[in-house]
């Protein structure tokens, strides 16, 4: 019961970070690009409603007053003049309006203005993920690869989510620049966490990067975006970010014995 | 070779220290860590941005890093310390199967670049 009450008082204030059940809006941000993007899409959507309204004020008038009861002669308008001035003027500025943020947040993704400090290849395959950390080898021998499976429904503890867990997960520090290189070894498959704002193509035999900063700790959930057979919607990504300080001790202590390498 | 399956991953419990009071789990989880060695050792360095490079796409990146790796392996000898460092760019950047891809070419005399 205790353990009940907890779980409702703990997880019904943590950020949501994966899918949720008949979800509308995004996921709450993890980077910044994300954040910009939410931003984003609050900017476009207000001119949306804007537009919504005045369209369908207008649409709705027109119908009610032009009902052949209500005014049996219409009247013939060729042109004039202010008005279609105006209905030029007016949707330029709201193109504007949303031209101006939007190209703004598309430029600002593709700078990458820090260097990072940990590069982390993600690999897919059919159908599980491959991570490696090769910053610190000293020969070709990797230092740390490890694969990612998504945990079977019958081995789900309770709490975790369906289609969602996998046994080993992406350790990242948080509050630090990170580069992921995403690649695929068979087919191409596409790594995307919707909370940070990444969704990359993995193809075979090209390399693309993203560049990322998490901005908090915690476990954030991703799928493959990109069809590659008969798993491909169990192949999920979690991505775990931790404190700085404890991500040396998180690699090399906990995942070392599933490589069996320094 | 990497195991697919880790009995490592934490339990829901332990994650959320829900046996714990509410109150202990806004402490800093670092607490299985304490005994281990400063993990400040490990400085986060790795292949800086190459302005050679800008765009997303950062195959070529990779290739033209174990290409000078090689370069300067036949100007300057094998344990040069200069080339070390086209070496770590390499290895971060390329995914271990195309080095050993690309390892074995080179052996063979197939290798596609110039070396």
């Amino acid at each position: 019961m205790k353990t009940i009450v907890l779980k409702w008082l703990f997880l019904t204030i943590s950020p949501c970070d994966a899918a949720e059940p008949w979800q509308l809006g995004s996921q709450d941000a993890a980077t910044p690009i994300m954040q910009g993007i939410i931003d984003l899409h609050h900017d476009i959507f207000f001119f949306l409603i804007l537009i919504l309204v005045f369209v369908l004020w207008i649409l709705v008038r027109a119908l009610w007053h032009f009902h052949y009861k209500e005014n049996a002669i219409p009247q013939r308008i060729v042109h004039g003049t202010t008005i279609e001035i105006l209905r030029t003027i007016f949707p330029s500025l709201i193109s504007m309006f949303i031209a101006i943020p939007s190209f703004a947040l598309l430029y600002s993704m593709d700078e990458v203005v820090v260097d990072p400090a940990i590069t982390i290849k993600a690999i897919g395959h059919q159908w599980y993920r491959t991570y490696e950390y090769s910053d610190y080898n000293s020969s070709d021998e990797q230092s740390l690869t490890f694969d990612s499976y998504m945990i079977p429904e019958e081995d789900l503890e309770l709490g975790q989510s369906r289609l969602l867990e996998v046994d080993n997960r992406v350790v990242v520090p948080a509050k630090t620049h990170l580069r992921i290189i995403v690649t695929s070894a068979d087919v191409p498959h596409s790594w995307a966490v919707p909370s940070s704002g990444v969704k990359c193509d993995a193809v075979p035999g090209r390399l693309n990067q993203i560049s990322i900063l998490v901005q908090r700790e915690g476990v954030y959930y991703g799928q493959c975006s990109e069809i590659c057979g008969t798993n491909h919607a169990f192949t999920p990504i979690v991505v775990e970010a931790v404190p700085r300080k404890d991500y040396g001790s998180r690699v090399s202590n906990q995942l070392i014995p599933q490589t069996g390498e320094a | 070779m990497a195991e697919a399956v880790s009995a490592k991953t934490p339990s829901l419990s332990e994650q959320y220290h829900l046996e714990n009071e509410v109150k202990q789990v806004k402490e800093d989880p670092s607490d299985e860590n304490t005994s281990e060695e400063t993990p400040d050792d490990i400085t986060l360095k790795t292949a800086p941005a190459d302005f050679r490079f800008p765009t997303t796409n950062q195959t070529r990146h990779c290739f033209t890093r174990y290409i000078e790796y090689h370069r300067c392996v036949a100007a300057k000898g094998d344990d040069a310390p200069e080339c070390d460092k086209f070496a770590k760019f390499y290895r971060s950047l390329c995914p271990s199967e195309w080095v050993d891809r690309w390892n074995e070419q080179r052996e063979n005399g197939t290798f596609p670049g110039p070396l």
